[in-house]
């Protein structure tokens, strides 16, 4: 195993306990509570406020969907920036005036959406 | 500075293009009533600014072929050829929507936009000499053109469209990207020209053919050629027909570069690999595309199946790529041209019949033109026998170089396949042909006087006959055009 | 080695992901088998030295993709889908050709590059996490502008990308730009229910 490969061991260190601390704690719990369900203890409870009774079944907006497929957009728009930002000081003035021109051409996008009304709830 | 700054001036025409687009979208959403004749000529105007350039920039580069960015981009005849058509495409697409966007609930900025846009992804495959430029270029095509297809969007049918077009070329472009990364893995680079280089030096492991024939399928599906040709018919049928008329040229021009252009260049040293698998596509795609076609009373999806039956003979010219005269491409770029002519034409057709607020889908529709309007009826007569391929048109002419190059290339029972189809593809041109001269019109029949359409259609039928009367000079050009390659 | 240890894990992570995404009934559950998937496949890119593409995988398939896949669920009906059969009719057809494929794929795979020496050869972590550039360096000597090539090496696995991608990819990145700003307007043009202006 190489070097920078095991700087990530924490990583997995602390998936591992965070895979074993509910499964152990739920088994624990199963092995020492009493088991005396009612139908009053077997309802959805959620911070002291009765739940409803049914599963959420009605549908959500398709508003939703466009914010999040630019949320999707930007995103990945993100995601150019940071390898970028690593190296601004060793690409220089072409890094960012090629940086320069990839978001030139993304606001003219988020500029569209936002006179389209696509940034608005209404 | 990575490259020269020389380079920049090899993508102006597309530079150009693209702030065109960016204008015409923004342009629409800050002008509160937008005039969408405006916008339709200024889009025309930006895509002949655009060929403009393409000339300008050309004559600065020098001698040609020039490689750019690291050879990304590649400036020479075989791509300025189909950038030429392309931007012709665009402008007669444009042409053809004028009226039909302007009556249409739906704005028409984005619209252009987005058929400016599809233009800029089409003219960057067309220079496109590194699969990772190719493939960014492809589905920036692609994209708008999903968009497009549904862009009449409270009509079923159109939706219907844009989602399957979505759904399968999604899942194409997977395959080919699948089989560009096992070519990847086989040869180390990307670039087309360094492929070539490290299968003539070095034995390729096997998996190579799976990435050429993953490669080779997505291809298949962007010309619409079988066994991935069934999205056609229902894309075309759905999608507002002026955006059918666009799907139906320009996306499989510009496939067709980057077909021919991946092939010959980059696999050309693996020849052997591929060849057995497009004559298989294109026999398979000559029956379906043309059998099919035999039992549709849509003019549209008939000519959606015509034009899979026209992607299977224009395969036969990649079979050629042996011939040291260059026969099996310039044969290709000749029929491209004329499918572009008479395709375009047809649809212009099917867009200027209006019958009950549609477009004149049916062939009942076209009953009777040629006693209303012999002029009209006489332009669709030229497009259906250049489609069908009898002389004296475009469509004749391109056929006979596509079929004696296969002959050439010692590929018999295609050519004769090949005859046979196009006599069975006849059968159903002339069943339009019927309905126009023969049958009495009932009194139905309606066609807008449009000069924008007519013109568009006038100038496909101008030329579609310029190329078969006087086939010299194109054949001669197109000659000049071809791709350096070997095997 | 540990290397192949840790290959083994995450490969059975993603593919016991991508199972249970397809044996799920609730189509929420199927998309958190999913996001396991998706964090098995960080994990191998990580093993791989590829840490720029787990980031990538984590930001975008595991933060974005899903959140539209959670949404799309959302907002179809699913009491609709409840009373379905499990087993699609076709389904016994799609196994085999799928598995067909399978053989013939990732059979050819293995086996040439076992006999072409590709699999034979270790992959070299290091041209992955280390970047070498070389640029011209001016320097002022005795009131002369002089140019001198250098060269150096740069650590990380994100610099090794930016290297890459904003230089020698540099033309595919800005079509990339025109693409995701055509995303944006396919996502207005079919999403937004009316198209107005705001003044």
């Amino acid at each position: 195993m190489n070097p920078s490969m095991a700087s990530y061991l924490p990583i997995l260190y602390f998936a591992i306990m965070a895979a074993i601390i509910p499964v152990a704690g739920l088994a624990a719990m199963s092995l020492l509570r009493p088991s005396k369900p009612t139908p009053t203890k077997l309802a959805p409870y959620e911070c002291g406020v009765a739940s409803p009774t049914e599963a959420f079944d009605h549908r959500f907006s398709v508003r939703y969907y466009l914010i999040a497929v630019l949320f999707v957009v930007f995103d990945v728009e993100t995601i150019f920036l940071f390898p970028w930002a690593v190296m601004y000081h060793r690409l220089k003035l072409f890094g960012l005036v090629e940086m320069l021109v990839f978001l030139a051409i993304l606001v003219v996008g988020y500029v569209y959406a936002w006179r389209r009304g696509a940034l608005s709830w209404a | 500075m990575p490259f020269p700054a020389g380079d920049t001036l090899l993508i102006l025409p597309e530079l150009f293009l693209t702030a065109a687009a960016s204008f015409v979208l923004l342009w629409a959403t800050f002008v509160s009533r937008p005039r969408e004749r405006g916008l339709a000529f200024f889009s025309i105007g930006a895509l002949a600014a655009t060929g403009l350039l393409l000339f300008v920039s050309a004559r600065m580069a020098g001698t040609l072929p020039r490689s750019a960015f690291g050879g990304m981009f590649a400036m020479d005849r075989f791509g300025l050829y189909f950038k030429g058509i392309l931007l012709l495409v665009g402008i007669v697409t444009i042409l053809f929507s004028l009226r039909f966007i302007s009556v249409s609930p739906y704005p028409g900025g984005e619209y252009y936009g987005l058929i400016l846009f599809s233009t800029v992804g089409m003219l960057f495959m067309a220079s496109g000499t590194h699969l990772a430029s190719i493939v960014v270029a492809l589905e920036l095509m692609a994209l708008s053109q999903y968009v497009l297809a549904g862009y009449f969007k409270r009509e079923t049918k159109s939706l219907e469209a844009s989602a399957k077009y979505f759904v399968l070329g999604a899942f194409s472009s997977g395959v080919l990207i699948y089989g560009i990364s096992l070519v990847y893995g086989a040869a180390g680079t990307l670039s087309l020209a360094g492929i070539a280089t490290a299968f003539t030096t070095a034995k390729p492991p096997a998996f190579l053919v799976i990435g050429i024939i993953f490669v080779g399928c997505g291809m298949f599906f962007k010309i619409a050629s079988a066994p991935f040709h069934v999205w056609a018919p229902d894309v075309y049928e759905g999608a507002p027909t002026p955006i059918s008329a666009f799907f139906a040229v320009g996306p499989k021009l510009a496939a067709y570069a980057i077909f021919a252009r991946i092939f010959f260049v980059g696999f050309g040293p693996r020849a052997g690999d591929w060849s057995a698998i497009i004559a298989a596509s294109a026999a398979l795609t000559m029956v379906v595309g043309n059998v099919g076609a035999l039992m549709q009373t849509n003019v549209k999806r008939l000519l959606g199946y015509s034009s899979i039956g026209h992607a299977g003979y224009a395969l036969l010219g990649l079979l050629a790529y042996g011939d040291a005269s260059g026969i099996g491409l310039w044969s290709i770029l000749v029929y491209l041209l004329a499918y572009a002519f008479m395709n375009l034409g047809a649809f212009g057709l099917v867009i200027l019949l209006e019958s009950k607020g549609y477009a004149g889908e049916s062939v009942d529709d076209f009953n009777g033109l040629a006693a209303k309007n012999p002029w009209l009826a006489a332009a669709m007569l030229v497009f259906l026998l250049s489609l069908a391929g009898i002389p004296p048109t475009a469509g004749f002419v391109g056929k006979y170089f596509l079929f004696s190059a296969a002959m050439k290339a010692g590929w018999f029972w295609l050519s004769l396949l090949a005859v046979l189809m196009s006599a069975v593809s006849l059968f159903y041109y002339f069943r339009i042909a019927r309905a126009m001269y023969l049958v009495e019109g009932e009194g139905t029949l309606h066609w807008r006087e449009e000069p924008a359409v007519s013109a568009a259609i006038a100038l496909c039928a101008a030329g579609t006959l310029a190329m078969g009367i006087l086939p010299g000079p194109f054949v001669q050009f197109a000659r000049t055009c071809l791709l350096p390659f070997g095997p | 080695m540990t290397a192949p240890f840790f290959f083994w894990f995450f490969a059975a992570i993603v593919v016991f992901g991508a199972v249970g995404v397809v044996a799920m009934r609730q189509p929420v559950h199927s998309a958190l088998f999913l996001l396991l998937s998706f964090f098995g496949v960080a994990a191998l890119f990580i093993t791989l030295n590829a840490e720029f593409l787990a980031a990538v995988q984590v930001l975008v398939y595991a933060g974005g993709i899903m959140v539209l896949f959670l949404f799309t669920i959302m907002l179809v009906n699913i009491r609709r889908t409840a009373g379905q059969p499990y087993v699609h009719r076709q389904a016994g057809a799609a196994l085999l050709v799928a598995f067909f494929l399978l053989a013939v794929v990732g059979g050819t795979i293995v086996a040439s590059s076992r006999t072409s020496g590709l699999a034979d050869a270790p992959a070299d972590p290091a041209k992955l996490s280390t970047t070498t550039i070389s640029r011209m360096m001016t320097e002022t000597v005795d009131g002369k502008t002089v140019k001198t090539p250098v060269t150096e090496q740069v650590a990380g696995n994100s610099q090794a990308v930016a290297w890459g991608l904003y230089r020698d990819y540099l033309l595919p990145f800005e079509v990339a730009s025109v693409f995701l700003l055509v995303a944006m307007i396919g996502a207005v043009v079919l999403g937004k229910r009316t198209m107005e202006h705001v003044d």
